[in-house]
Order: structure tokens, then C-alpha cells, then sequence
């Protein structure tokens, strides 16, 4: 059943696309590791977390990818799960300072401490367990995404009005976690990790582990995005997004297709969000901002959206371009930004990946139809007689 | 406790009172360099007791710290600075009496105890005077601080007063006076009636000192009294909570009013709708910095000014957007959301690139600042106006779709474009028309919020998220629902402060939103229909 | 009426729906019998694509009942329920899967398990994969398996969604306007194969084409104004002057 499923998920284009991106997750932390500073091939330490944090995003894109580009459920709060999955791994992050915050205190984090906070919060608990911390990665995203879908799909909810809420939703959080009474540091947010799983988040050595777990992680959930709409599951998908209600009359179940997607994909997020912070030090408020997860619309956008690859394309190009623009330009970027956001959907609807696949099956159709006229043409010259085969020869 | 002692002090006095009243005030005055507080308490109580207007300003100094003894011959004077020395004034004459260095005064020592007797025994002496409006003070800072000793002094002015509206002030006085003093109960029941008829917090306050010291008999008036002046006080609190509420609503319908037209009427997502809020009030600053520099005189005219031109600004605007984006994107709305947030960045970037990152400051004209009272309500000027202007450009608009032509126009095609256009409208220019009309409400909204919010370039994202709330919990396509949805938004907003803050609150009416389109998923004021295929 | 529901396929009995104070449906009764083809005719705004919305569980009637087979109260379910009890229901507007080819179409139309997990593990068996070509057959798009819904003619279109209806296995098939906008022979082609599907299962046709209807010979029911103006033959409800006045035109 499994390796059905894992089968049809290596199609030609998804099997290069894994591969280039596990050489990736090989060959950058060798290169950074293994060659001194003066080999030209030698990659420094900001260039690698510069890119590992372009893979964390490639992999929300790809999240966001699975709901807007194949169920067609335009999420604008995206950005809320990837910031969940952040938070889940800074408070472990922050579990792990110990007793070497600004005030020593062995349990409780520098800012609660400021706040005069007596215990742990509740839900502050277990996060000193790795494996603890890891499952409330996935479960967090996953378990909001759950049910803010079971009523939004179950009252369908569909289009831009779906759009807004998710947008209201991450908003709520972001306002939420500005407040120093949640307990998740306020406006500061959670920041000065000192180590992960014993090894330092300084360190080169574990600098390039992430990278290489960033690159690894966004291949396993390409498989498994690419399993699911390859199959027939997949297919309903697609259905759903361009006719619902034909879907429905069919028998399917609209509801519960769109929530197991959407959890799919929050828990994608999640993880992307997780793997960000040990990789950038920080996570704030500030991820949860509407804005963050509108940008990550445009990543999938100018990628391709319903072609997995697209989007992973689309986050790396569009961060690499706002890295570049904000450090040589830096008032130049929100117009370069809002300019893509028109270029794209006025000239680009399908996208980089989109649109090369459409030139090139259009080329295949092409040369088909060529093909299958060559064939009559010589069909029609085999009746005609043997003396124009010789000529042709 | 003070008010208990000073006013058993006072009773003795007042016992003896008559035999005092002939004693020469000037005595007393010079008697008061050598006592301590307790007995300056009981001379500042005698002085008053002479009923004699002239010892008025001495008192007055006296409460003010500058009353003197001469060392000399324990004189005691009024003493005000003249470079090193003191000029010197008689406490009762009111006669210069020279100059001495102040090495040879020693100074009158005041405390607040001291003060209080002064004042109250101010409030006493000036009742008196001839002029009306120092008699209504005089009995309104009895009402705010009374005396049992006070009281005579209240009923024989009372009797003599002939104003109406100083003897409803002295009536009110007396109440408040007779309810510490030793009185009859029944007399006292009275007084308890009309202290609870005056009502607020000061009154309440007195009540609650009262209930105290009070006679068993007398509490259950008190209580209820007590209780109705806070039932009172509560309803004028909801009343302003709803004012609040109502306010907060308005600034909502001003800013989600055009939305309601763009994406109501039309259907466009347009995510630059807070831009172009940002743009009217920018337009505000722009007018009024030309007006400072060129014709400071219509200041007072600045927002007048501004309406038409933001208006003109912002619609404009719109029109290049409509024409050059939007219309390529008609039947495509997930896209229409993404070229239009494209579109809210450039002009952020703009507007920052143009006028700075920073606040920019907006004047508020003379009619527009200030508040005044309405009952219990505290009313600024400036919410008023915002509250009158939002049912303006809401009756506006209400009239130019239903009654207009033009408006006709706008829901002939957004019905059924084939149709309308088939039937000679100009749909591409009636669609150009109704965003830039939407475009503009929403920069005379920017007008109207420059006035109560920071004028920056991030002021539209500020609403952006509010006016969606407020179109989809209205009900689309329905400009009373926006009305109503953004009233009922602020005024929720505002009952939920007071109990769980401003942010958390603002959560809550989310999650609420949230929730209820789960329930409607077409708002409020969804018209129900044939279900329509796909 | 109650002694026919028992045996009769669909009843409905006094169903009424109003839409802010417009009664598109005024206590409409209706009994379609096992394997039986109805035609159904009527004015615009009759309420036939209403009673259809409601038959399928997309709009909840104000009043009135409505049974399946018998036992089954409709108005208690959804749409992916009543779809799975076995009522298939083809738009009026052709809505088939347009980025998915015929064969996907169909494949998913293919009444088998549609749970999230059975549909993610799905694979295709000898037995689904000659239901298809059976189908293919029978809609004669054979040609066409490897094409996408898009590129399908309009009466191709039309086609490849009855042939999802018949993947679905219902035993009652409502079909609205069928051949609307379909040339001529296809509308003698259609009337063919709806009578070859009715052989196996119940059919109601709603309508405006008379020609059609006179090809299908089957009975007729005329609505107006939300409930049945007359019943019978072909022949009977055209010559009905009710039917005349309100939808024929004199």
C-alpha cells in the first residue's frame, strides 16, 4: 500500500528535484566543513544559513502549495503555523538555556523571571524533552489547523471569505502573542539559545547539520506532498478545487478532504517554522504578522502553484532577490516586492514552473502532431508507389 | 475621623458662639502667632463666628501661608513678598501697615487640618456676600465639602436667598450639611432625598461617610440611596460605554464603507483599501501644511478643504488601479487580493519614500477640539463630529446607489453585466467609476481619521483587517449591514475592554467573527437565493 | 399518498421553500417509481431546479417531506450522503473535471470507497479498470480516454458527466436539461442513451426541448409556479389548457 503510494510520488520531474536537493543537503555542509576558507569552492557559514533559512521557506511554500495550488483554499495564515512550530522549538531552545540566563534561574526563562513569575506556566512543561518539544511541533499547527478547518469547511466557508479569516485568525495570535501574560515572552519573543540537544546553535558543526536536516526535511515532505496528489486522493483534490459541488455529488466528503489537507499542510508548516529558529536565533511576534504570510502567496505564486516544484523555486528566487535588494537597496524592495505581486498575476498566473511545463507540453503536442502527419504523409506516399519510397531514399 | 472631630469641635463652639461673636476679630487674629494647630483650629472657628466679611482675606491668607507674626509685639499680619523684606497688610483694615525684613516676622505655621477649617469656614462667611455668583460658589463648596457648623450658617442664607438657582444650590447644600449634624431623623430622611436626587460621585462619596457615623434607623436610606445613586451611576456608565462603543464604530464604518462598495457591490478584494485611507490623510496634512504656509486664517477651514480634495486624490488613484490592474482581473478574486496587496506596498513604500517613516502631525481645528458634558457623558468634540460625518457619507452613498442614475448604473451591471451592457451601459466605465467612488469614501475617511489616529504610512494596514471584518460580519453587498456591523463591532469591542483589555478584547471579537461565519457564512444581511450551481 | 410511499423510489409530499417571501416551491408533491423515466416541463422559475437542489440536499425544505426509497428521509442529509444512497444528479451547465483527463473523470466518479485513506491507497484493479472502458463505451468517448475534461465539446461535456453518473452507480439519476445547446443529432444520441441508461435505473429529465420529450414517449409532469400543474402522457399534458396558458403559449 505504502510503496504504491511512494511509486506514483516518484514521477520523473519529483525524482530529480529529491535528488538535486539531497546533493544539496550533502554537498553545502561538506563544502563548508571539509574545505578551508580559500578554496574557491568553499562556502562560508552566513552564505549556508542565509540558505537554510531560503529551504525552511521553500518547505512553508510547498505547505501552502498543497492547499492553494491543488485543493484551491487560499490560506493567508500560513505564517500562524509556521510560527507555531517555531514557538514549539524556541521553548525547548529556552528549556535548554538552564541556568546560564541573565538570572541564573535553572527553570524558569530570563523573562519570566523579569516578570516576576513565580513557576512554569502549564504548558511550558515537557518542552525540556526533545522528543516532547518535537511532537508539539507537529501537533500544535496541526491540532489549530484541525479545528479552525472543522468549522470553516464543515459551514463551508470557501473563496476570499475563507482568505480573510485565516488572515483574522493569524492576526488574533499575533495580537495574542504581543501580550507579556501569555507567557511566551511578548514583544521580545523567545531568543538566546545556547544549545540543541547539547550541541551549540554556534557552532559550524551544527550550523550545518541544520542546513543538511532543512534540506532533508523538504525532500521527505516533498515525497509525501507528491504521493498525495498522485493519488486518487490527489485527484479529488484537484476536483475539489475546480468543482466542488460536483465533488460533492459524487459522494466524497468535500469537508474532511479539506481538513486532512489542511492539516497536512499546517504540520508542514510547523516544521518549517521549527527548523527556522535554531537556524536564525529568534522567533517574535512579529512571524505571526498577515503580511508574512501574504508574502509567502507571492513565493508560491511566482514558482508555480500545483506544481510542488514551483514554490520551492519561487521561496528561494524571491528570498534570494529580497536578501540582494534589501542590502543594496534597501527602499527599493517593497516596490520590487509589490511590482512581483502585480507582474505575477497579471502575466505570470501559472507561474515560472507553470509556465515552462505548459511551453513544453505544447512543444510534445507539437511535435505529435507532426509526428502523426509525417506518418500519413508517408502513409499516403507508401500507396502512392514504390518510385517515390526509392526518391526518398 | 477629621470631618467627626471638626464637626463636635464645632459644635461646642457654636454653643458658645453669641457671647464670642462681639470679641474683637483683631485679637484673634494676633492670638493666632502664638497657638498651636488645635487652637489656631478653634480661633479660625471664632474668627468666622463674627459673621464679618472683612476678616474674608486674611483667612484667605492664612489658608495661603502668608499670614506673619511680628516678632516685636506679636502683631500678627498679612504678609507679601517686596523684594528682602515683606510689605505688611492689616488682617482686618486691609491698610498697609509698612515693611519689615523677614528676620523679624516669624511665619504663621499652616497644616492641612488647619486649611480645611479655614475653608470650610470660608464657605460659611462668603455665603453672605452680595454678589450672586460668589454665593452659588460658596454653597456648591459646602455641597463638596460640608460642615455640620456650616449648617446655621446654610439656613439663615437660605432664608434670605432669593435667587433660584443659589437657593436649589443651598437647598443641596444644607441636605449634605444637616446629614452629619445632630438633627432630627426626619429632617435628615429629607436630606438623604435630595443628596440621592442629586446623584455622582461626590454625592456617593458623601452618603458613604455618612452611613457610618449614621443612626441605625437613618442607615436603610442611606443604603438605598446609596444603591440608587450607583444604579444611576452604572447606567450613565453604559450609556458612555455605548457612546464609546458607538464612536469606535463610526471610525469602523468610515474606514470599511468604501470596501463595502469595492468589494460589496463589485466583489473586488481590494487589500489597498487601508492605502487609500492613508492617502486622505496624508492629503489632510498636505492641505493643511499649504494653509500654515500660505493662509493661516483657514485653519479652521483645513478639513473642509481636504474632504474634496482627498476625495479627488484618492479616487483618482483608484482609477489608475482599476484601470490599470484590476480590470484584467475581473472573475479571478484570490488573484485580485495579491496584485491589490502588490499595489498597498508600492504605495506604503511611496508615501514613506516621500513624506518619512515618521508620524506626521495633523492639526485638529478649533471646532474639533475640546469636550463638553451631556449628563453623566463626557463628549469630545472630535468623536462627535467623526460620529455625525460617518451618517453622512453613510446616507451619501445610501442615496447615490439607490436614487442616483448613476447608481442604478453601478447595480445594473454588478447584477448582471451581459445584460446591462447588452442594454447600452458602458460597463468598463461604470466599473472604473464605482472603484474610484470607493476609492474616494475611503479617502475622506483617511480625513476623518487623521483627525483621532497617527498619520504614517502604516495607517491603512491598521484597518485593513477591521473593514474586512466588518463587510463580511455585515453581510456583503448590503451597506446596511456594514452600518450595523460596524456599529455592533465597536460597541462589543467596547463592553469587552473594561473586562478582559483592549487587546485581548480586540481577540475576542475576532475569534467571535470568526465563529459567526461559520454560522453565516454570508453575514448578517445575506440575502438568501436559489442555490447557485458550482 | 402515504400507501405509495412504501414502494416508491422518491416521494415527495407538500414540500415547501420560500427564498425572502418568493415561494419557489408551494407544497410540491412528486413519486417517481422503480425504473421508471420521468420527464418533467415548466416555465423558468417553476422551481425545477429547486426541487432538484432539494432532492440532492443542497437546499433544506421550509416544510413537506421527502423519502427515498421508501425509509430513507432526505431531508435529514447532505449532499455526499444522498450521493452515496445512490442519487446521481448531472447540472444543467456541463460541470466535469477540466484539468483531469476522461479516464481520471471517470475514475473518480467510480462508486468505490471515497474516505480519505481508502482514496490516498487507491489502486486501480482489473475489475474498476473494464467498468471504465464499459462506460467509455457507452458515452462513445473511447477515443478521447487520454484527453482533458477541457478540451471536450460542448456535448462531449455533456456526455462524459452522464457517464460519471453512471460510474457512480445510482439507482436514481436527476438530470437537468441535458440538451441545452447540443446540435441535433446529438439530441437524438442523447435521447438514446438516456433510455438505454433508464432500462436499469429510475431517470428524471427536466427539460424544455418538447422535441426531446417526444422522443423519450415517457410521462410527463408540467410545474409552474412550484407545484404540479398536470401529469400523464405527453400528448395529455400539452393539450392541458392549464399547461397551454402557463408554459406552451396559446
Amino acid at each position: 500500500m505504502i510503496t504504491g503510494f511512494l511509486i506514483r510520488a516518484l514521477d520523473r520531474n519529483i525524482t530529480v528535484a529529491i535528488a538535486v536537493i539531497l546533493a544539496i543537503a550533502v554537498l553545502v555542509p561538506a563544502s563548508n566543513l571539509l574545505l578551508s576558507a580559500d578554496n574557491p569552492l568553499h562556502i562560508p557559514t552566513y552564505i549556508m544559513a542565509l540558505f537554510g533559512k531560503y529551504l525552511c521557506y521553500a518547505l512553508l511554500a510547498l505547505a501552502l502549495d498543497l492547499v492553494w495550488g491543488y485543493c484551491g483554499i487560499l490560506s493567508l495564515g500560513h505564517a500562524a503555523f509556521f510560527a507555531l512550530g517555531g514557538y514549539a522549538m524556541g521553548m525547548y531552545l529556552m528549556r535548554q538555556i538552564g541556568s546560564r540566563g541573565v538570572y541564573g534561574d535553572p527553570v524558569l526563562p530570563d523573562f519570566m523571571v523579569f516578570l516576576n513569575w513565580k513557576e512554569l506556566p502549564w504548558f511550558w512543561h515537557g518542552f525540556d524533552m526533545f522528543w516532547f518539544a518535537m511532537i508539539m511541533v507537529l501537533v500544535v499547527p496541526g491540532l489549530l489547523a484541525f479545528i479552525f478547518g472543522w468549522f470553516a469547511f464543515r459551514s463551508r466557508v470557501n473563496g476570499v471569505y475563507l482568505s480573510i479569516i485565516t488572515q483574522a485568525m493569524t492576526y488574533a495570535l499575533l495580537l495574542a502573542f504581543f501580550r507579556n501574560d501569555m507567557g511566551f515572552g511578548g514583544n521580545n519573543g523567545l531568543t538566546d539559545f545556547k544549545d540543541i540537544l547539547g550541541f551549540s546553535v554556534q557552532a559550524n558543526g551544527t550550523r550545518a547539520v541544520l542546513f543538511a536536516l532543512s534540506a532533508i526535511m523538504l525532500a521527505l515532505c516533498l515525497l509525501i506532498a507528491s504521493g498525495i496528489v498522485h493519488s486518487k486522493f490527489g485527484k479529488v483534490l484537484v476536483g475539489v478545487r475546480d468543482a466542488e459541488s460536483r465533488v460533492r455529488f459524487l459522494g466524497f466528503r468535500v469537508e474532511n478532504i479539506k481538513l486532512f489537507t489542511f492539516v497536512v499542510s499546517a504540520m508542514m508548516a510547523g516544521i518549517s517554522g521549527a527548523l527556522f529558529v535554531p537556524q536564525v536565533g529568534i522567533i517574535n511576534p512579529g512571524e505571526f504578522a498577515p503580511a508574512n504570510s501574504i508574502e509567502v502567496v507571492i513565493w508560491t505564486a511566482v514558482g508555480g502553484r500545483g506544481t510542488l516544484i514551483g514554490p520551492i523555486i519561487g521561496a528561494v528566487l524571491v528570498n534570494a532577490g529580497k536578501s540582494f535588494f534589501t542590502g543594496a537597496f534597501p527602499d527599493f524592495w517593497l516596490f520590487a516586492l509589490g511590482a512581483l505581486f502585480i507582474a505575477v498575476t497579471l502575466f505570470l498566473p501559472k507561474g515560472i514552473v507553470g509556465t515552462v511545463a505548459q511551453y513544453a507540453a505544447s512543444r510534445k503536442a507539437y511535435r505529435r502532431a507532426q509526428a502523426t502527419e509525417a506518418a500519413r504523409e508517408a502513409a499516403n506516399q507508401a500507396e502512392a508507389g514504390p518510385t517515390s519510397t526509392q526518391a526518398a531514399e | 475621623m477629621l470631618i467627626r472631630f471638626i464637626s463636635l469641635f464645632f459644635l461646642i463652639i457654636f454653643a458658645v458662639a453669641p457671647s464670642m461673636a462681639q470679641e474683637d476679630a483683631r485679637a484673634l487674629f494676633d492670638a493666632l502667632g502664638k497657638a498651636n494647630f488645635k487652637q489656631a483650629e478653634e480661633l479660625v472657628g471664632k474668627i468666622a463666628s463674627t459673621g464679618d466679611p472683612k476678616v474674608v482675606p486674611a483667612l484667605e491668607a492664612f489658608a495661603d501661608g502668608n499670614l506673619y507674626a511680628r516678632k516685636s509685639d506679636g502683631a500678627v499680619f498679612i504678609g507679601t513678598a517686596a523684594g528682602a523684606n515683606l510689605a505688611l497688610t492689616d488682617p482686618m483694615s486691609g491698610e498697609k501697615a509698612g515693611e519689615e525684613a523677614k528676620g523679624a516676622l516669624t511665619k504663621v505655621k499652616v497644616n492641612n487640618g488647619l486649611r480645611r477649617a479655614i475653608r470650610s469656614a470660608l464657605g460659611g462667611l462668603t455665603l453672605l456676600s452680595p454678589d450672586k455668583a460668589i454665593r452659588m460658589e460658596a454653597a456648591q463648596s459646602i455641597l463638596k465639602s460640608p460642615s455640620a457648623d456650616s449648617l446655621e450658617l446654610v439656613e439663615t442664607a437660605l432664608s434670605n436667598e432669593t435667587d433660584m438657582a443659589v437657593k436649589a444650590a443651598l437647598e443641596e447644600a444644607r441636605a449634605a450639611s444637616l446629614l452629619i449634624s445632630d438633627r432630627p431623623i426626619e429632617e435628615k430622611k429629607a436630606a438623604v432625598a435630595t443628596i440621592k436626587a442629586i446623584g455622582g460621585q461626590a454625592s456617593l462619596s458623601l452618603l458613604s461617610t455618612a452611613l457610618n457615623s449614621a443612626d441605625e434607623m437613618l442607615k436603610p436610606d442611606i443604603e438605598a440611596a446609596i444603591k440608587s445613586i450607583q444604579d444611576t451611576q452604572s447606567l450613565w456608565a453604559m450609556a458612555q460605554n455605548i457612546w464609546y462603543g458607538l464612536s469606535l464604530g463610526s471610525v469602523l464604518l468610515l474606514a470599511a464603507i468604501g470596501l463595502a462598495i469595492t468589494f460589496g457591490v463589485m466583489g473586488i478584494i481590494n487589500m489597498a483599501h487601508g492605502e487609500m485611507v492613508m492617502l486622505g490623510a496624508y492629503t489632510t496634512f498636505v492641505v493643511q501644511e499649504i494653509i500654515r504656509n500660505s493662509a493661516p486664517g483657514l485653519f479652521d477651514w483645513s478639513l473642509a478643504i481636504a474632504l474634496p480634495v482627498a476625495f479627488l486624490v484618492t479616487g483618482a488613484v483608484g482609477l489608475v488601479i482599476e484601470r490599470g490592474v484590476i480590470r484584467f482581473l475581473y472573475g479571478r478574486p484570490l488573484e485580485t487580493l495579491l496584485a491589490t496587496w502588490g499595489i498597498s506596498l508600492i504605495l506604503q513604500q511611496a508615501v514613506r519614500s516621500i513624506f518619512g517613516a515618521n508620524n506626521r502631525e495633523v492639526g485638529n481645528p478649533s471646532w474639533m477640539s475640546g469636550a463638553f458634558e451631556l449628563g453623566g457623558l463626557t463628549i469630545t468634540w472630535n468623536r462627535l463630529w467623526i460620529v455625525l460625518f460617518a451618517m453622512v457619507v453613510f446616507a451619501f452613498l445610501l442615496f447615490l446607489l439607490k436614487k442616483t442614475p448613476m447608481g442604478l448604473r453601478m447595480r445594473a451591471v454588478t447584477q448582471n453585466r451581459r445584460m446591462a451592457s447588452s442594454m447600452g451601459i458602458r460597463t468598463p466605465w461604470v466599473d472604473a467609476m464605482t472603484f474610484a467612488l470607493g476609492s474616494g469614501i475611503a479617502g475622506i475617511a483617511g480625513v476623518a481619521l487623521s483627525q483621532i489616529d497617527n498619520v504614517s504610512p502604516n495607517l491603512g494596514q491598521g484597518y485593513i483587517i477591521d473593514s474586512f471584518m466588518v463587510v463580511v460580519f455585515g453581510g456583503v453587498g448590503n451597506l446596511w449591514g456594514t452600518l450595523v456591523g460596524a456599529l455592533s463591532l465597536g460597541i462589543l469591542n467596547k463592553f469587552l475592554e473594561p473586562s478582559v483589555g483592549a487587546v485581548l478584547g480586540k481577540i475576542l471579537v475576532l475569534v467571535l467573527i470568526i465563529l459567526f461565519i461559520q454560522k453565516r457564512p454570508r453575514g448578517l444581511f445575506a440575502l438568501k437565493g436559489r442555490a447557485v450551481e458550482a | 399518498m402515504s400507501e405509495t410511499k412504501p414502494r416508491s423510489l422518491l416521494y415527495l409530499d407538500g414540500v415547501s421553500v420560500s427564498f425572502d417571501g418568493f415561494k419557489a416551491l408551494n407544497s410540491l408533491s412528486f413519486v417517481v417509481e422503480p425504473g421508471e423515466l420521468r420527464a418533467i416541463i415548466g416555465p423558468n422559475g417553476a422551481g425545477k431546479t429547486t426541487m432538484m437542489d432539494i432532492i440532492t440536499g443542497k437546499t433544506r425544505p421550509d416544510s413537506g417531506e421527502v423519502f427515498f426509497n421508501g425509509e430513507i428521509d432526505l431531508t435529514k442529509k447532505d449532499e455526499a450522503d444522498i450521493a452515496q444512497l445512490g442519487i446521481g444528479r448531472k447540472f444543467q451547465k456541463p460541470t466535469v473535471f477540466e484539468s483531469h483527463t476522461v479516464w481520471d473523470n471517470l475514475e473518480l466518479a467510480l462508486n468505490r470507497k471515497r474516505g480519505v485513506f481508502s482514496t490516498l491507497f487507491y489502486r486501480l484493479t482489473a475489475e474498476d479498470k473494464a467498468r471504465i472502458e464499459e462506460i467509455l463505451e457507452t458515452i462513445r468517448l473511447t477515443h478521447r480516454k487520454n484527453d482533458l475534461g477541457a478540451n471536450l465539446s460542448h456535448g462531449q461535456k455533456q456526455w462524459l458527466e452522464i457517464g460519471m453518473l453512471l460510474a457512480q452507480e445510482p439507482k436514481l439519476l436527476l438530470v437537468d436539461e441535458p440538451v441545452a445547446g447540443m446540435t441535433d443529432a446529438e439530441t437524438a444520441e442523447t435521447a438514446v442513451l438516456l433510455k438505454e441508461i433508464a432500462k436499469s435505473r429510475s431517470v428524471v429529465v427536466v427539460e424544455h426541448d418538447m422535441g426531446f420529450i417526444r422522443d423519450l414517449g415517457v410521462k410527463v409532469t408540467c410545474l409552474a409556479e412550484g407545484s404540479v400543474l398536470a401529469e400523464g402522457s405527453i400528448d395529455f399534458v400539452s393539450n392541458d389548457p392549464k399547461v397551454i396558458e402557463n408554459y406552451l403559449g396559446r
